[in-house]
């Protein structure tokens, strides 16, 4: 278990050194976008437009922010991340599309998100659910938000964080530690059984 | 007692559930985070933890889902204020409260899924009252999550499952939920009653701190089983291995038909908010945490 500091847009060098179970602190931009923004990224590359902005090597998280406007300026009040499976579906399209290099969420994904992971060098960052005002505490400043129409938590905001974390990698090249979580824990089930139903 | 008191203490009630966990529930937190075995689980109680500090310190919202409104009302027979004003007064400080504080407006139709922007609907806020000796009013307030409110499960069991149905029923949706209720979570169960009274059980079970003992021998000796089995399934902090997979168990029990045994679950995020007050007829009494 190692840690990182790392620095966004992500190379495929800065993938290529992390390994499940390694921490990682995260600066510079990232980018907000839930089940709606990933649909409407999809559509407009699939009908051939251009994004209004530039994924590649980028880090997407899965967040709904609270945010509030004061003095013409956007403040995060909470921003923890929201249950990443629901963009499984969505994602490995995303990833092979746009070079995303990194996913923050909650919950982990799939495992033909991971395959897609894997294929394109990309990495999952789980963040610590409910964390909202720890992350809205690494936000320096929001540089934008794209997409307002889908409503604040789905629109595509752009933050710039310092030292986002602690992030924890936990699906790399090809390993998803959730479902490994997953398979222990149901190995344990009939030893639990036996132990407490008597 | 004015009207507009209890609509103030309503919004500081919001106020502080949103930013502050209740003692007993930092204290289990800590503990747990001392007792950690696995280095990943750790790193997740510390960020909770740390998460927790930060929002006390800055009147911040702990998790940007503020959940959908809950009030308990415990409302004394010669309480000056009679029981709809109570209620008017309470959704006036949601609907304030979203505002002010803010909240993020959780509260949608459930067809349409037209957001009101104020977290108050139809039958929400949604309210529990109580009707008790004495002349004092109790509003304890909890704000629910969805990703803890989706993991809620209902089960009619056969009555000659007994008590290790209800054990193997329980591991089996703890297994199923996972990391999705954002572990460590508090569990509440509510056995016997009918279908709606046990689901009502396991949620109001959640009210009782995590040191207050249940009056019954049985309860306690099955909370602390079901939380020993919980917490070795390996699930972990966020579902990312480890040993403290809940901070407790809260049950309660009805009687129920001879021919029936429902169980119901309701879990708990790690963000148990819930706040207090205890108002008399000449002003309010005590506010918590």
């Amino acid at each position: 278990m190692s840690e990182f500091k790392l620095k966004t847009p992500l190379s495929e060098g800065d993938v290529d050194k992390l390994e499940v179970g390694d921490i990682v602190y995260l600066s510079g931009e990232i980018y907000t976008a839930r089940d709606r923004a990933h649909k409407r990224a999809i559509e407009l590359y699939e009908s051939g437009e251009e994004l209004p902005f530039d994924w590649n090597g980028a880090v997407i998280f899965h967040c709904g922010p609270v945010v509030i406007e004061r003095n013409g300026n956007w403040e995060v009040v909470s921003a923890g991340p929201t249950t990443s499976s629901r963009m499984n579906d969505l994602e490995p399209k995303v990833i092979e599309y746009f070079g995303v290099r990194g996913i923050i969420g909650k919950g982990g994904m799939n495992g033909g998100t991971t395959e897609a992971m894997n294929k394109h060098k990309c990495v999952y960052f789980s963040i610590t659910g409910g964390a909202g005002v720890l992350v809205a505490q690494a936000v320096k400043r929001v540089k934008g938000v794209y997409w307002e129409d889908l409503g604040m938590p789905e629109a595509v905001w752009v933050f710039s964080v310092e030292d986002l974390g602690p992030l924890v990698v936990t699906i790399s090249k090809g390993r998803n530690y959730y479902l490994e979580v997953e398979k222990k824990v149901l190995s344990v089930k009939e030893n639990l059984l036996k132990r407490w139903i008597k | 007692m004015e009207l507009s008191e209890i609509e103030e203490i309503g919004v500081e009630l919001l106020r502080r559930a949103v930013t502050r966990l209740p003692e007993d529930v930092k204290e289990s937190l800590k503990r747990a985070l001392s007792e950690e075995e696995s280095e990943i689980g750790r790193t997740q109680l510390e960020a909770i933890l740390k998460n927790v500090e930060m929002a006390e310190k800055s009147g911040k919202p702990m998790c940007q889902d503020t959940g959908v409104p809950l009030f308990f009302l415990r409302v004394g027979k010669e309480f000056p204020v009679g029981i709809e004003e109570i209620k008017s007064a309470l959704v006036n400080s949601v609907r304030r409260g979203t505002k002010e504080i803010p909240l993020r407006p959780n509260v949608v139709d459930p067809m349409s899924r037209e957001n009101t922007g104020d977290n108050s609907g139809r039958k929400m806020p949604y309210f529990d009252v109580e009707i008790v000796d004495g002349d004092s009013l109790e509003i304890t307030f909890m704000p629910k999550g969805a990703g803890s409110e989706n993991m809620s499960f209902l089960g009619m069991l056969s009555p000659s499952k007994g008590v290790n149905g209800i054990k193997e029923f329980v591991l089996e949706k703890v297994i199923e939920a996972g990391g999705k209720p954002c572990p460590p979570t508090i569990i509440g169960i509510g056995i016997g009653g009918t279908a709606d009274l046990a689901m009502k059980l396991a949620k109001r079970s959640l009210l009782r701190p995590l040191n207050e003992d249940h009056n019954d021998e049985r309860i306690r000796e099955l909370e602390r089983e079901i939380a020993e089995m919980v917490n070795s399934t390996g699930i972990g902090p966020m579902g990312l291995g480890g040993k403290f997979t809940c901070l407790g168990v809260r049950m309660d029990f009805a009687s129920t038909h001879t021919a029936t045994l429902p169980v119901a679950i309701n879990f708990q995020c790690w963000a148990a908010r819930r706040s207090y007050a205890l108002i008399e007829k000449d002003g309010v009494r005590r506010v918590l945490p």
